[in-house]
């Protein structure tokens, strides 16, 4: 199981490799598409890669609540636990 | 009067040279772009055949690595080919609603089409990545290049076969002519080495099988053909109205004069033997550019090596030029970088376009023992063409009986 910290880490290089966003960028209150203008289909490639990369399950209909990063890491440690 | 149509900019990405200066320093001098696959998948499969000509340089040297990863191979080799036209053609400033793009693809994005279906079948649906669709569609090249241009009049995929390329061109210079644009970027994109296609072109005979000798195995009119080299890569041109780059100075390499399309109606890939739909698309793209047989000096031929289909291409220019043949230059350049499929006749198109812009035509290589029924006058070595108005002729021709001609004239 991933600390929230690991977690944000583990998102942060997902984000990067979709959309070449630089790591540091990836923090908590960031908005996905406020913040780092990231379109629908780049966030359910994400979405995909952190349930692989974490062994979770991200339900469609969860996906737009997750509107920041810090939902995400929530979503995900809450699914490991 | 027709609304005369020019060639203001130029691009290509192939085996023989990731850009038109390089592709065209090779053509001249005559290189083999084919080479054995090093892939595991080519044993793996027990591909008949084993090599190919892939293009010489990767479209990450051009894209970077999230513009690449949203895009299928072939949409890749489209953008950086656009981008080359692009930039050569030095616009800058354009009406963008005026501005459309003609992409061609013979296959469209089939490594993304089959990768989907290994990741479905081995790691379920959740896994098949949201950006499948619009990268395997045949018409991601030609919206991945209106995006990267901002061209807003419309964005065209011909789908031809192997003359989707010719086609595309020849769209682009009815959008022009018709008054939908005043700049036209066209063109065609293929990257289909990959085993199913390679299997496919295979069982059908259509693929040369000299896997000990890649590099002689693409010989186009030579009696030792035994079928195309499959190629990869992209051709863009930059078609402008005239007026429109006269009012910014432009270099303009050469008048598209005239185009054609006709169908066969005669048989699902083979070619009419008297080769008649080919010789009404030569005659018909000639009647457009109001060029007369004595008018053309080159012409770079389909010519894709395969036993049957060489003839029935001479025996259209012979019909569309008579004795006027005698005294053209033919080159069949996928002697050198193989067969780019729905990409073949944008790259031609651009090699027709250098040849009457430098007035040298480039090199068929491989040509030993002429076909004694091909009596053409192949180009073996560069050979420089005439001076004073000069045209010339590209041919494809595509599975379906497509026949598609462009004509292009010295300015």
């Amino acid at each position: 199981m991933a600390s929230n910290e690991e977690i944000l880490a583990g998102l942060a290089e997902i984000v990067n490799e979709e959309t070449g966003l630089a790591t540091e960028a990836v923090e908590m209150d960031k908005s996905f598409t406020e913040d780092l203008d990231i379109d629908s289909i780049s966030m359910m490639t994400i979405v995909v890669n952190a349930e692989e990369k974490f062994g979770v399950r991200i339900p469609d209909e969860e996906v737009k609540n997750l509107k920041t990063v810090g939902d995400a890491v929530s979503f995900i440690s809450n699914a490991q636990a | 009067m027709a609304r005369k149509v020019v060639i203001t900019g130029l691009g290509a990405t192939t085996p023989i040279g990731g850009d038109v200066p390089t592709m065209w320093k090779n053509a001249l001098k005559g290189v083999s772009g084919a080479h054995t696959l090093e892939d595991d998948w080519v044993a793996k499969y027990e591909l008949p055949v084993h090599f190919a000509a892939r293009a010489s340089n990767a479209a990450t040297e051009v894209l970077s690595r999230v513009e690449a990863k949203r895009m299928d191979p072939s949409t890749q080799f489209a953008v950086v080919a656009s981008r080359e036209a692009w930039a050569d053609a030095g616009i800058t400033e354009v009406d963008h609603d005026r501005l459309a793009v003609a992409f061609a693809t013979g296959i469209g994005g089939v490594w993304t089409l089959l990768d989907a279906w290994d990741t479905l079948r081995e790691k379920g649906p959740r896994r098949v990545l949201p950006m499948t669709v619009p990268m395997l569609m045949p018409n991601g090249p030609a919206a991945a290049v209106s995006l990267d241009l901002g061209a807003r009049a419309g964005a065209h995929t011909p789908v031809s076969a192997c003359a989707s390329g010719t086609e595309a061109v020849h769209m682009g210079l009815d959008l022009i002519r018709s008054g939908k644009a005043d700049v036209v970027v066209c063109g065609g994109a293929e990257a289909a080495i990959h085993p199913m296609p390679i299997a496919a072109f295979a069982s059908m005979q259509a693929l040369s099988r000299r896997n000990d000798d890649p590099e002689h195995a693409s010989r186009p009119y030579d009696l030792g053909r035994d079928g195309f080299v499959m190629g990869e890569g992209a051709g863009a041109l930059v078609l402008e109205a005239e007026e429109h780059a006269l009012a910014r100075g432009a270099r303009i390499y050469a008048e598209l004069a005239g185009t054609s399309v006709t169908a066969d109606a005669y048989h699902i890939t083979a070619p009419d033997p008297q080769g008649l739909g080919a010789t009404r698309a030569l005659k018909a793209a000639m009647f457009d550019g109001r060029i007369q047989p004595e008018d053309v000096v080159h012409v770079n031929a389909h010519a894709t090596s395969t036993p049957v289909g060489d003839k029935p291409e001479y025996a259209a220019l012979k019909a569309a030029l008579g004795k006027q043949l005698d005294s053209v230059a033919v080159s069949a350049t996928k002697s050198q970088m193989g067969h780019l499929l729905g990409a073949s006749g944008a790259v031609e198109a651009v090699l027709t376009v250098m040849a009457i812009y430098d007035r040298k035509a480039p090199v068929t290589i491989n040509l030993e023992n002429q076909d004694p029924e091909i009596p053409l006058d192949v180009v073996t070595t560069a050979r420089d063409l005439p001076s004073g108005s000069i045209a010339a002729l590209s041919n494809s021709f595509g599975f379906g009986g497509h026949n598609a001609v462009i004509a292009v004239r010295s300015i």
